[in-house]
């Protein structure tokens, strides 16, 4: 099941590959935005750079999730999964995987480029993606949780943000403060932990109440 | 695991934000029942359906079955994979191995043989229909639960749906069909949802 | 024994409206006189007796406000996420009647909250706003209520929307405690120069006395509050059936009024 699975997502993410290009577009413009609207802000290599980043990845994923499972509810894929799959829940954990893989490993990979754009210091930016690296799959995973619940809605971005903005709120912190460190040369072993602890107990919790999302989003149908 | 081979309906009535849709129903069909389910528009012939697939779980009652193949109005087919891929999903979904040469037969049967490497997106309804006919097929499953599969269809596909049903019916497969056109399969039942008495609405 | 089967039984007549709207009616009067005297002991006390601060003086007393709001706010969103809890574990619907409850004072109880806390910072330290450890965890409690408040508008099946609250509810609920440890790490590396509440000293027994009562008499009121929403929401539900339509005669024909001005027929 799992393979099939896999390749299915696989096929999706090359076929559509809107779903990889749009976050980083979305990245890269507003960085764009923030460089031209306050530009001393980020001229400076100052620690102002972690806490825009990280509210800049937040959007992107948030933007992200809005789709994340809306092609497979409108056409009927997402009841079928729920119906015909021997592990309902192993289906969600793929795809929450996948959504990952297009959202998250996306802007770790473009970190090098955003953080300095930023004003980010290059010392800065190994830490910026090791903490990148941990914290976006808790916000794909928590997310997730939102995006199964407000799927049905027909403009249910807003109430996503209102439910996953709180969920994303200790990463946030967490993130923010690894980044910092790094970029004054401070240790920041603990900081890790937490959000590595963070994240494996959204692994835990979030696929499960996704999918009780996703079955009351169906059942709206 | 032994699967149960009747589908029994024990006072059944579905609900819908605490309103209870239709009377109780109690039923047992046996393998090769075909089942048409007929009700005005909101009758609940479709939350049946939903329900006795999983989907709902509004009821009061309960029933007790084999796992279904279901149809609804949306078609649960990928646009932008092609038939091809959509069915080896599906066989993927429930572990079982893809008969690619079973699946290429059913689609001359039906038809749609030149199509199965378009992405589903460029089909038209009815050719996306008939895929999903393919899909039932293909799966081991013993019922089928079907909400207004007629739709869509041109003469040829509905009397191709027809004996497929009687096929299915004919090797001892379960058919429960929601349709405003009547089915034309021998040895059908017909169900009428009645409309459900008057209760509280907690 | 005994004991665990009486439980049970209580525990599942909980479940059942009629029994709870019967058995809270005296609650709901309990609740409401023991507020109103509480809230205006404690008021009066609050305000004119309670000594004055010797650093703030008088703009002190806008805490007797501040503090049991945002208690009993943060409490009926723990109370919403137990509500959500049981009602996804026993699927018992008078947890969602609870949340719905719940909601609209919660929200009202965390704005003041918010609010008082901008009056008070004003005179005291100078500004209406500063983000720290407490401003912010109050501040993402509001942002948990409206989201809840929006979701239960956005779906219009009822049985839905109880479960999707109900989740929602509880996910935030675990959440609170994820929050307010993080919040707080993260002010002790934006330790703002003002004044936290944390570091106040020990209140005298002169000052804490009426907040006691305050805290009560808000807490009170919120029991009274929630438990006439539930009461209303309930008769609501079961506006056709024969115990609600009895009720509903009966108290009419207290009320002097003629029984065909009520309701039409008695129904099952």
């Amino acid at each position: 099941m799992v393979a099939a699975l896999l390749l299915r997502e696989i096929q999706i993410l090359l076929r559509a590959r809107a779903s990889i290009v749009n976050p980083l577009a979305f990245l890269l413009l507003s960085t764009l935005l923030f460089a031209i609207a306050a530009p001393k802000l980020v001229a400076e290599t100052s620690h102002q750079a972690s806490g825009i980043l990280w509210v800049l990845v937040l959007f992107t994923q948030l933007l992200s999730l809005d789709a994340m499972f809306r092609r497979d509810y409108d056409s009927g894929t997402l009841e079928q999964s729920l119906i015909m799959a021997d592990v309902p829940f192993v289906a969600v954990l793929l795809r929450i995987f996948v959504q990952w893989l297009g959202t998250g490993l996306v802007i770790v990979i473009a970190t090098p480029v955003i953080g300095p754009l930023l004003g980010l210091s290059w010392a800065a930016v190994p830490g910026a993606m090791l903490a990148l690296l941990l914290g976006t799959p808790a916000l794909s995973l928590l997310g997730s949780i939102g995006a199964g619940i407000t799927v049905g809605f027909s403009r249910g971005g807003i109430i996503l943000a209102l439910l996953v903005l709180p969920l994303f709120l200790p990463v946030l912190i967490f993130g923010t403060d690894i980044v910092n460190a790094a970029a004054a040369g401070l240790n920041y072993t603990a900081q890790i932990y937490w959000l590595a602890l963070i994240t494996l107990a959204a692994l835990i919790v979030a696929p499960f109440a996704a999918l009780a999302g996703l079955r009351i989003s169906v059942e709206m149908q | 695991m032994t699967e149960p081979l009747t589908l029994e309906l024990t006072t059944l009535a579905c609900q819908r934000g605490g309103r209870v849709l239709f009377a109780k129903l109690n039923l047992v069909l046996g393998p090769g029942t075909c089942l048409e389910l007929l009700g005005a528009n909101g009758a609940g012939k479709s939350t049946l359906l939903r329900t006795l697939a999983g989907l709902h779980s509004q009821y009061q009652g309960s029933f007790h079955g084999p796992s279904a193949v279901y149809q609804g109005h949306r078609l649960g087919l990928d646009e932008l994979m092609t038939p091809l891929e959509n069915l080896a999903w599906f066989a993927g979904l429930e572990s079982c191995v893809f008969d690619q040469h079973k699946a290429l037969t059913l689609a001359t049967r039906l038809g749609i043989l030149p199509l199965v490497h378009t992405p589903c997106g460029k089909l038209s309804a009815g050719q996306q229909r008939r895929v999903a006919m393919i899909r039932w097929i293909l799966s081991p499953r013993r019922v089928w639960l079907l909400d207004e599969p007629l739709t869509a269809l041109d003469i040829d596909a509905q009397s191709l749906l027809n004996q497929i049903i009687a096929e299915y019916c004919a090797s001892g497969g379960i058919v429960v069909c929601a349709t405003h056109t009547a089915l034309s399969v021998a040895d059908k039942s017909i169900l009428q949802l009645a409309a459900a008495p008057e209760q509280s609405s907690w | 024994m005994k004991l665990n089967l009486k439980l049970k039984e209580y525990w599942h007549k909980l479940g059942s409206p009629r029994w709870f709207y019967q058995i809270t009616t005296s609650w709901v009067t309990f609740f409401g006189i023991c507020a109103l005297l509480l809230l205006a002991t404690g008021l009066v006390w609050a305000l004119a007796f309670a000594p004055a601060d010797y650093q703030q003086g008088n703009s002190f007393r806008i805490m007797y406000v501040h503090v049991p709001a945002a208690m009993v706010a943060q409490s009926l969103y723990i109370g919403m996420g137990v509500a959500g809890f049981v009602g996804l574990v026993w699927r018992m619907k008078l947890t969602d009647v609870a949340i719905g409850a719940c909601l609209p004072l919660g929200m009202v109880l965390t704005a003041l909250a918010l609010f008082t806390g901008g009056v008070w910072g004003k005179p005291t330290w100078g500004s209406w706003w500063e983000w720290d450890g407490r401003t912010v965890s109050t501040l993402v409690l509001l942002f948990l209520y409206i989201g809840i408040y929006a979701l239960r508008e956005a779906i219009p099946d009822r049985d839905l929307r109880a479960r999707a609250s109900a989740l929602v509810s509880l996910v935030g609920t675990v959440n609170i405690p994820i929050i307010k440890y993080s919040v707080e790490w993260w002010n002790t590396l934006h330790q703002s120069a003002s004044f936290s509440l944390t570091e106040k000293p020990a209140m005298p027994a002169e000052m804490w006395l009426p907040l006691l009562v305050m805290v009560l008499g808000f807490y009170c009121f919120a029991g009274h509050q929630v438990l006439s929403r539930m009461r209303l929401e309930v008769l609501s539900r079961e506006a056709t059936s024969r115990w609600v339509l009895q009720l509903l005669q009966g108290k009419s024909a207290e009320a002097g009024l003629g029984q065909s001005s009520l309701i039409d027929h008695g129904r099952d």
